[in-house]
C-alpha cells in the first residue's frame, strides 16, 4: 500500500514537471516591451553594477550605491517608475557580468564596459552610449624611476583584471614595444589592487579613471602615480540585452537627457522652475511641450524626473568623480560646447 | 505479451510505470532546456558553434608548459589552462599523500607531543574554509616574502621573493639517451623485485630488493653521464634591474608564487583528509594480525610493511581517491589568486572574450568530468590490486 503511494506521488510529481514545462518558452523578441512590463510589475530595475569602483558604482558601509554608473540605473529607475531609489543593484564581476545581462538576471549593465563591436555584434549585446571616455594608462610607484612607458625593458611584470579589453589591450602594447612581459590577471580588481600594493607586479594596468580610483584603497597611495601615456581607447558605457528595442532606448534617452539637461543648463535645482522657459528645448526636457514619452510608453514627466531626482551629467560627475578626487578635470568628458566630446542627439 | 499482462495489479506494470515517466520528464526537462536555450540564444543574435576554438586567443597567459602566446588559439589556449590544472593537481596530491601518511601516522605515536601536534595540525586545518586558507598562502604568507633584490638567496644559485621562486634552468646535451636509461632502469628493477619475489616465494630467501632497486636507478644513468655523452648544466638566474627600484631575475626557471601558494594551500587541507583516513585504516587492522605477526618472528618494520599495510590500504585507498578527485576539483578555485589553471584561463578570459558561454562552459564541465574519471578509474585499478586475492 504504501509503495503504491509512492508511486502515485511520483506521477503526480513527473506530470506536474511535464506541465510546468508546457508553461515558459517564449523569450524576448516580441515588439512590445517585455522588460518595461517586467519592470513595473517587480516594482524595480534590475541593474548590474561593478563590485566595487570609487566613483563609478560603489557601496558604502550601509550598502547604498553611488557613481556615475549608478546613477544611469537611477535615471532609468526615475523615468521607468518614478522613483530614482526603485533600483535593485547586482554587483557582478567582470566575467559574470555578460552572461548576467543576456541570461535576464539584470536589465541594464552599467558597469564601467567598454563598447567594442565584438561585444557588441556578437554576444547578444546592445550599448546605448558612452557616460565615460576613458583609456587605459599604467600606474607605477613613484620611486620606480619609471616615467614614461619608453622606461619599461623586458621582464616588467604587470597585474591586471581577468576578462577585460585591458588584457587583449596590455598584449597589443608590449608587442608592439618588444617587450617581453608576466601578465598577472585577477578576477576581482581588490585582488589586483592588493597583489600590486604587495609588490607581486611593478605596473598596475587598466582604465585611467580606474586607477585613479583604486589607487584611493592603497595602503599609501602617495606612492603611486599614473603615467601619462594613454595606450587604448576605452569609451565605457551602459548595455542591454539584445531585442527589446524600446527598452533600449529608454535607456538610451535616460542617460542623452543627462547630458542634453547639463547642456541647456537645466539642473535638479532648477528643473520644476524652467517650465515656463522661451527655449523649446528646455521646455521639451522638463515635459511642458511635446509628447516625447509616449514614443516609449511612458508619460510624460519622465526626463523631467530624471533631471529632478538624479541631477544633470554634470552634477553627476562633479559629485562622483571630481569631489573624490578621482579625476577632478574633466578631460574628454566635457560637454561639446566646452571643448570636450560630450555630444548627444538632441531630444525632439 | 506484456501489454496482455497490463494492468495496475500486475507488480511489473506497477514497478515500470513510475520508472517510464520519470525517464520521461527528465528527458522532457533537457530538451525543454536546450531547445529553450536555442530559441533565446536565436532571438538574441547569439550564434553556437566551436568554430571559435581555431581563432587567435590575442591573450597572454602568466604560466605555460608548453609554447603559448597570444597569437595561438582558443583551443591552444585551453590547452595551456588544462595542462596547468593538471600540474597542481598533481604536485598537490602529492604533498597531500605525503604529509597525510606522515600525519595520520604520527597521530598515533606513542611520542605524546607528536600526537598532540598531528591532532591539532588536522583540526586547524581541515576546519578552515580551503578558499581562506589560499588567500592566507598568496596575501599574507607569500606577502611577507622580500622584493627580488632583496630575494632570499639558497647558495646564490636559487632565490625566493615575492615575485616568484627562481630555480636553476637545467640545459641538457642527449636527454633522449637519458631518458632512455631512466626507462631501463625501471624495466630493470621490476625484474630484479620479481626475481625477489620468486626467491622468497620458493626458497625462503630474503633479498635486499629495496637497496638493490635504489642502486640501480642511480648506477644505469650515471653510466649514460660517463660513457655516452650526456652532460646536464645549469642556468642559474641573475638580478637583473629594470629601473632604479625594479628588479627581477632573468635566466632560470620561475615558480609562480600562485602555484606555490594554490599547491600549498590544497595539500595542506587535502592531507588533513588522508592523515584520518589512515588512522582509520591502521586502526581498522584488528590487534591480533599485529600480535600474530609478532608472534612468528616479524620485526617491526615487516609487521607494518607486510601485515598492517596491505590491509589498511584496503580501508585507505576509498576515501582517498575522494579526496584526491576534491583536490582535483578544488584546484579550480585557483582563479581567485590569478593561477592561471582552466577555469581561469578558459572558463575566465577565453569565455570573457568570445562570450561563448554555453560552448565553454560545457567543455569546462566535460574536463573536469573526464579528468576525475580517469583518477577514479586509475584508484579503483590500484583498489583491485590491492585487494584480498585469494590463493
Amino acid at each position: 500500500m504504501i509503495k503504491s503511494i509512492k508511486t502515485w506521488i511520483l506521477v503526480g510529481f513527473a506530470s506536474l514537471l511535464l506541465v510546468a514545462c508546457g508553461q515558459g518558452g517564449g523569450g524576448a523578441g516580441s515588439k512590445k516591451s517585455k522588460t518595461l512590463d517586467n519592470t513595473k510589475k517587480a516594482g524595480f530595475v534590475k541593474c548590474g553594477v561593478s563590485q566595487g569602483l570609487p566613483g563609478f558604482s560603489n557601496a558604502d558601509a550601509s550598502g547604498n550605491w553611488s557613481g556615475i554608473d549608478v546613477d544611469v540605473c537611477r535615471a532609468v529607475a526615475a523615468a521607468v517608475l518614478g522613483d530614482a531609489d526603485k533600483v535593485k543593484y547586482t554587483p557582478l564581476s567582470a566575467k559574470e557580468r555578460f552572461t548576467a545581462l543576456t541570461s535576464g538576471e539584470i536589465d541594464v549593465l552599467a558597469r564601467n564596459t567598454t563598447w567594442t563591436l565584438s561585444r557588441d555584434a556578437d554576444i547578444g549585446l546592445t550599448f546605448v552610449g558612452v557616460n565615460f571616455y576613458d583609456g587605459q594608462g599604467f600606474m607605477v610607484r613613484k620611486n620606480s624611476g619609471i616615467n614614461s612607458v619608453n622606461d619599461f625593458k623586458n621582464g616588467i611584470s604587470a597585474c591586471t583584471n581577468t576578462g577585460t579589453t585591458t588584457e587583449l589591450n596590455m598584449r597589443d602594447f608590449f608587442n608592439s614595444k618588444n617587450i617581453s612581459y608576466e601578465p598577472i590577471a585577477f578576477e576581482k580588481a581588490d585582488e589586483v589592487v592588493q597583489a600590486y600594493d604587495a609588490g607581486r607586479c611593478d605596473t598596475y594596468t587598466t582604465d585611467k579613471s580606474g586607477l585613479a580610483a583604486q589607487r584611493t584603497k592603497m595602503s599609501n597611495p602617495d606612492e603611486h602615480k599614473v603615467l601619462p601615456e594613454t595606450i587604448s581607447k576605452e569609451p565605457l558605457g551602459p548595455v542591454v540585452r539584445q531585442g527589446d528595442a524600446v527598452w533600449e532606448d529608454i535607456v538610451r534617452w535616460s542617460l542623452n537627457t543627462m547630458i542634453e539637461a547639463e547642456e541647456y543648463g537645466v539642473n535638479s535645482s532648477n528643473a520644476s522652475s524652467l517650465k515656463d522657459s522661451e527655449n523649446p528645448a528646455i521646455k521639451r526636457l522638463v515635459g511642458s511641450e511635446g509628447e516625447l514619452g509616449a514614443a516609449f510608453g511612458l508619460d510624460n514627466e519622465w526626463s523631467l524626473r530624471i533631471i529632478e531626482q538624479v541631477g544633470n551629467y554634470g552634477e553627476s560627475y562633479k559629485k562622483h568623480i571630481a569631489d573624490t578626487g578621482i579625476l577632478p578635470n574633466r578631460g574628454p568628458n566635457q560637454l561639446w560646447t566646452k571643448g570636450g566630446i560630450l555630444y548627444v542627439p538632441p531630444a525632439r | 505479451m506484456i501489454f496482455k499482462k497490463f494492468n495496475i495489479e500486475n507488480k511489473k506494470a506497477r514497478d515500470l510505470i513510475p520508472q517510464a515517466i520519470t525517464v520521461l520528464a527528465l528527458l522532457s526537462v533537457i530538451i525543454y532546456f536546450a531547445t529553450n536555450a536555442q530559441i533565446n540564444m536565436g532571438n538574441r543574435g547569439i550564434s553556437f558553434g566551436f568554430g571559435f576554438l581555431n581563432q587567435e586567443a590575442s591573450f597572454d597567459i602568466t604560466f605555460s608548459m608548453i609554447e603559448y602566446d597570444g597569437s595561438h588559439s582558443y583551443g591552444r589556449a585551453f590547452l595551456v589552462g588544462l595542462l596547468n590544472t593538471i600540474l597542481v593537481s598533481v604536485i598537490g596530491i602529492f604533498f597531500a599523500t605525503i604529509i597525510g601518511v606522515v600525519v595520520g601516522v604520527s597521530r598515533l605515536s606513542d611520542n605524546y607531543l607528536i600526537a598532540k601536534v598531528a591532532e591539532w595540525y588536522v583540526e586547524i586545518f581541515r576546519n578552515i574554509p580551503l578558499i581562506l586558507q589560499i588567500f592566507f598562502w598568496y596575501f599574507a604568507a607569500l606577502r611577507a616574502l622580500p622584493l627580488p633584490e632583496n630575494g632570499i638567496s639558497f647558495n646564490d644559485i636559487s632565490f625566493l621573493t615575492i615575485k616568484g621562486w627562481y630555480v636553476p634552468k637545467f640545459i641538457w646535451t642527449n636527454f633522449n639517451i637519458f631518458l632512455l636509461s631512466v626507462i631501463a632502469a625501471f624495466i630493470a628493477i621490476y625484474f630484479i623485485n620479481s626475481y625477489a619475489t620468486k626467491q622468497r616465494e620458493q626458497f625462503g630467501k630474503q633479498l635486499p630488493s629495496t637497496s638493490i632497486s635504489l642502486v640501480t636507478l642511480i648506477l644505469i644513468p650515471l653510466i649514460t653521464f660517463l660513457f655516452l655523452g650526456v652532460s646536464l648544466t645549469f642556468e642559474y638566474p641573475v638580478l637583473k634591474q629594470l629601473s632604479s627600484t625594479v628588479y627581477t631575475y632573468e635566466g632560470g626557471v620561475s615558480i609562480i608564487p600562485e602555484l606555490i601558494a594554490l599547491a600549498l594551500a590544497l595539500s595542506m587541507y587535502t592531507a588533513t583528509f588522508i592523515a584520518e583516513n589512515v588512522r582509520a585504516g591502521i586502526l581498522g587492522v584488528g590487534k591480533g594480525q599485529k600480535e600474530a605477526a609478532a608472534s612468528i618472528g616479524l620485526n617491526k618494520n615487516q609487521i607494518l610493511k607486510l601485515v598492517v599495510m596491505p590491509q589498511a590500504l584496503r580501508i585507505i585507498i576509498p576515501p582517498t581517491t575522494n579526496q584526491y578527485l576534491n583536490l582535483t576539483k578544488n584546484s579550480s578555485l585557483a582563479a581567485a589568486i590569478a593561477y592561471p589553471d582552466i577555469v581561469l584561463v578558459f572558463a575566465g578570459t577565453a569565455l570573457m572574450q568570445t562570450g561563448r558561454a554555453i560552448e565553454i562552459i560545457s567543455i569546462t564541465m566535460l574536463t573536469y568530468l573526464t579528468l576525475s574519471i580517469s583518477i577514479s578509474m586509475f584508484m579503483n585499478w590500484y583498489n583491485k590490486k590491492m585487494a584480498i586475492k585469494e590463493k
